[in-house]
Order: structure tokens, then sequence, then C-alpha cells
């Protein structure tokens, strides 16, 4: 019978490498000073629109970065929220912060739905359906009358908060915005951190593994999906009060690939990863906004070089480089 | 009997990979199923453990019928495995392997808005457990950083803390060097006090140290079954070896 050959098991010489945890607190709170004194420096409502893909963008890459899932029709929950958020406030009337609760449980439910029917498929047939949902639901929005077809829903009314802050003033916005996109940071920081996310991650490093421990995967991987899809529900409704605009542009495929982009030019599956890729990608779209069709071509090449020379994205090359964790 | 099959049976497209298996495992032993390469044996684990649905014939732990049932299911029976291919979580820490499985205890853990922090009270388990299979000195590494037999070692720490009535090894020792597969073999022995083991096992010395039972396995069927010395008498089996007979 055969034997296997040993292989010779090394003693425990050699130091692992140790992940500094505290790094990540101290980001945070450069991230917040930097949100703070920003908007004295630079546009507000680009910053804002900023922080509402940066919330896109930590929102998907929640599924693609600790769970492994691949959604490739995001901009269905971001989008549709962004809708309902527009339409709630422009024609229900509701105060600011019931229009985006609205985009939010928009982003939920939908979420639920989609992911019901994509959750058991793997790979490339996940990411394959739930780009079908997006596109079908595009169509949708197309051919309905009240998302007011290739115009948009226009001149959205910010409104009063609880109505009371009047948040046409463009710094009572802001706060509002920096508050909700912190919000949402800190939440899917502690979803990530918590024991349903110890068996995302258990699921993310070895799926079979985690069933034959008694794991129920698809319904941690459900659960994740919606969440995932309430909080980019969030960031498309605060988008549609910041701009006072919902448009086709975000229910249609290439926004969905746009947070691709963003989460992979950042780092996927580190917490800043999509907050800096989301700035870097929208600057050089103002910047590039001059070349036209060209930024498709541009980005397009951005997307290459990053799967081709730093697959971790900039977070992530510098968190492995200074071995810390972020 | 613990657990049984009747003619459990998987064709891949036409090639019968298990052909009409009946297998009986009686509570409390350890029994060794063995064969040689591509003889079926990892296919009968799959299928024990659901991971395959069978072609043809019934499965029964503790007198249930579970031929039906989800994988996940299974393992919350107490029906736990473990994989030929090393399975762990390679960028979790080896507490972090360990602990997955020992918060099982809590039922779901969908709790979402709480902070990791509260598994932290099974992380005195969890190092006995690592301390067990001789892995103190890792507890705080990365599984990926592991040498090969240490991840094995790794993987049936975390089955053993699953706490399973019944525990399918599918080649424990592989890979391992000769200090680590006594190591291991104490420590199958000693949790199969109150278990159950079937396991699949290259290693002779271990087999005939071990089982209680074996099952020889050639191409899909069952050759023989006994203790170790009939079955190492049968002339069949030696010829499936063909005449190597102890490795
Ligand atoms: N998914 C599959 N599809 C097709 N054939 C398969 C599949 N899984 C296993 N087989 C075949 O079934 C046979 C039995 O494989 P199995 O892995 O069960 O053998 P084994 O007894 O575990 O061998 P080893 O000692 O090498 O681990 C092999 O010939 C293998 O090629
Ligand atoms: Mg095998």
């Amino acid at each position: 019978m055969e034997q296997r050959v040993a292989e010779p098991i090394a003693t425990p010489e050699v130091q692992p490498t140790v992940w500094r945890t505290q790094s990540a607190t101290i980001l945070f709170v450069v991230m917040v000073v930097g949100l703070i004194v920003a908007p004295f420096f630079t546009y507000p409502l680009f910053l804002m629109q900023a922080m509402c893909f940066a919330l896109f963008a930590c929102a998907f890459n929640l599924l693609i970065g600790y769970v492994g899932l691949l959604s490739f029709g995001h901009a269905l929950y971001f989008g549709w929220a962004s809708y309902l958020s527009a339409y709630s406030a422009k024609a229900w009337g509701f105060t600011p912060e019931l229009a985006i609760l609205t985009g939010t449980a928009t982003g939920a439910v939908l979420g639920l739905l989609a992911g019901s029917l994509a959750i058991r498929r793997q790979g490339i047939y996940f990411a394959m359906i739930t780009l079908a949902l997006a596109q079908m639901m595009f169509f949708f929005a197309l051919q309905a009358k009240f998302t007011g077809g290739e115009d948009g829903i226009q001149a959205v009314p910010r409104g009063h908060l609880f109505g009371l802050i009047d948040l046409s003033k463009e710094m009572n916005m802001y706060i509002v915005v920096l508050v909700i996109f912190l919000a949402g940071f800190l939440f899917i920081y502690r979803i990530i951190h918590s024991p349903f996310g110890e068996v995302l991650k258990a699921i993310r490093e070895n799926e079979t593994r985690a069933i034959s421990l008694g794991y129920k995967t698809d319904r941690y991987k459900l659960v994740a999906f919606v969440l995932s899809a309430t909080l980019a529900g969030a960031a498309g409704g605060t988008k549609a009060i910041v701009l006072q605009l919902a448009s086709l542009t975000d229910v249609n495929w290439p926004m969905s690939g746009e947070v691709v982009l963003m989460t992979l030019v950042g780092g996927l599956g580190t917490i800043f990863g999509p907050v800096l890729g989301s700035f870097i990608i929208l600057v050089m779209q103002y910047k590039l906004a001059a070349v036209g069709e060209w930024v498709l071509v541009i980005q397009g090449v951005i997307f290459v070089a990053c799967v081709l020379l730093f697959r971790r994205g900039i977070v992530g090359e510098l968190a492995n480089k200074l071995k810390i964790r972020l | 009997m613990i657990l049984e099959t009747e003619g459990l049976t998987k064709e891949f497209a036409g090639f019968t990979a298990v052909n009409g298996v009946t297998l009986q495992v009686k509570r409390g032993t350890i029994h060794a199923l063995i064969g040689p390469n591509g003889a079926g044996k990892t296919t009968c684990f799959n299928l024990l453990t659901k991971f395959l649905i069978p072609t043809r014939g019934r499965i029964t732990f503790n007198g249930q019928d579970i031929t039906a049932l989800q994988p996940a299911d299974v393992a919350r029976l107490g029906l736990v495995r473990s994989f030929q291919i090393s399975a762990v979580f390679p960028h979790m820490s080896v507490l972090e392997n360990v602990r997955i499985a020992l918060q099982r205890a809590r039922g779901g853990s969908f709790d979402f808005w709480r902070s990791a922090s509260v598994l932290n009270s099974y992380n005195q388990r969890a190092l006995e457990l690592i301390e067990d299979v001789g892995l103190s000195s890792f507890a705080n590494w990365l599984a990926v950083e592991l040498p090969y037999g240490r991840k094995r070692a790794l993987e049936i720490a975390t089955t053993l803390a699953l706490d399973p009535e019944m525990l399918l090894l599918d080649e424990p020792t592989a890979g391992m060097g000769h200090e680590d597969i006594d190591r291991i073999a104490q420590l199958i022995k000693r949790v199969a006090a109150d278990r159950t083991v079937l396991m699949v096992e290259h290693n002779l010395s271990v087999v005939s140290d071990l089982s209680d039972t074996i099952t020889v396995l050639t191409r899909g069927r069952v050759l023989a079954e006994g203790d170790y010395k009939t079955v190492s008498a049968n002339p069949e089996v030696r010829e499936a070896y063909m005449g190597t007979g102890h490795a």
C-alpha cells in the first residue's frame, strides 16, 4: 500500500506576518478630519457626490471583498433608490430624511428579490443573473411614466431636514451627507467585524468547508446581499437629494461597471479602498470631462492596468507593503 | 449501528465510481475505509456527507434517513467530515479557523450589529483544541502560512471543535512527518473514546493500530471487511494491492 512521503515540517522560528490593526483607526481619523476641512478648499457639491459614490462602492465591496460575490448589477439598487427618493420628495413632498429612507428601503426590497433569485448561482453565473436583472429593471425605468424616461426626475427639492433645517444651504446639506456617509462606513465596518462577518469571511475563504461545518451559506450570502443593496440604496437616495436629480444614468450598466472600477482601483477587501477609489475616479472624470467619450477608454485602460499590475488596488498594495490592515 | 448505507451507488457520466456499497459502522468504533487510488473512497465520503447526490441507495444516520438532506444539515446532525485536500480558511488565523467551528454552538450567527469580540469567549476552548493537535505556537499564524502537515492538523482541530458524534476523516495523516503522524493517531484514539470515527487512511500502520473494523474498497465495490488480521490475510486484498502488503 502506498505510503505518502512526508513533507518536513518547519519549526515556528520565523514569525508570520503580524497584522496591526490600530493603523485603521488612525486612517479613519485622518479621513474624518479631511472630510470636515475639505469643503473649505474645494466644491462641496463635488465632495458630497463623491461621498455618495464612496458609500455605494463600500456597499459593493461588502459583497465582493468580504463574501467574494461579484454583483454586476449594483446600479439597480443605487438607481432605483435614487428614483424613489426623488419621486417621494418631489411628488409626495417627503422631508429629505424620509425621502432618503424611502430610497434605502427600495434598495433593501430590490436586494431581497434579486438576491433570492441569484444567490444559489456560483461565480460567473451569479454575476450574469445580477446583470440581467439590473438590465431588465433599466428597461422598466426607461418605459415607466413616473421616472420621467430620458429626462429623469429633475428639480427635486432638497427640503428641510426634519422640517427644520434648510438643506438648500450647501453647508447644511454637506453635514447631512457627511453623517450619512460616516454612519454607513462605520456600519459596514461593524458588519465585517461581527460574528456574522466572521462567517462571511469563512465563506469567502472556503465555502465548501463552511458548509461542512454546518453553515447554511446561502442564507448568510443572502443577508449580506440585502445589506449591501440597502446601503447602495442609501447612497442612491442621498445622491438624488444632493444633486436634485434622478436619471437613467444611475440605473444603467455603466454605473454598475463604475462601482466595480472604483472598488478595484482603491483595493477590494479593504475598508478604505472603495472610498479612495471613488474619489480618484470622480476627480478623473471631472478633469477629463473635456475629452468626452475618451473617458471610457481611459477608464478601460485603468481597469486593465489594475488587473494586471496592482491587483490589490492602491490601499491593498499599501496595506500589504506595510503589513497592516486597512 | 450509527451509520448504514444500502446499495450506495454513484455514476459519473457512465463511469461508476461507487458501486452498490453497503456499509455498517458500529457506534463507538474506529472504522477504516481503505483501497487503492481511485477506489471511490473520497466519493463515498462525499455521498455520506451529501456533497454528492447518490445515483441510487440509501443512507441512515442514527436511524434517520439522511439520503435527501443538505450537507449543512448533515453536519448539524453530528456527522462532520474533513477533506482529503486540506480545507482550511487560508486568510484567517489558526485561532479564527477553530473559532469559526466553535461559533456554530451559538446556532445561527446572523448578528451583524454585534462586535466580534463576543467570540472571544471561545478563545480558551479554541486554544485547548489547538494544543491538542500540536499547533500552540502557531495560534496567530494565518492558516495559509502553515506547512502542509500543520494544515491537516488544523483541519482536524476545526472538525473536533464541533464536538461531532461521528467524524469522517479523509486521510488525516497524509503529508505529515512521523512524529506528527503519531500525535494525530493518538489524538484520533483519544477522541474516539466517546465518538465514532470513519476514516480513509493510506498509512497501514495507523490503520492496524487504530481500527476496529476495516472495509476494503476497489473499483467502487466492497472487496473485504473485517478486523486487520482477517483483511490482511485475504488473498484478494493482497492481490488488489499487488503483493506490496504492508507499506
Ligand atoms: N466529480 C467527478 N466526476 C467524474 N469522475 C470522478 C469525480 N470524482 C471522482 N471521480 C472518479 O471516481 C473515481 C474514484 O475517485 P475517488 O476520489 O473517490 O477515489 P479515492 O478512493 O478517494 O482515491 P485516492 O486514494 O486517490 O484519494 C476516480 O476514478 C475518479 O477519477
Ligand atoms: Mg480520496
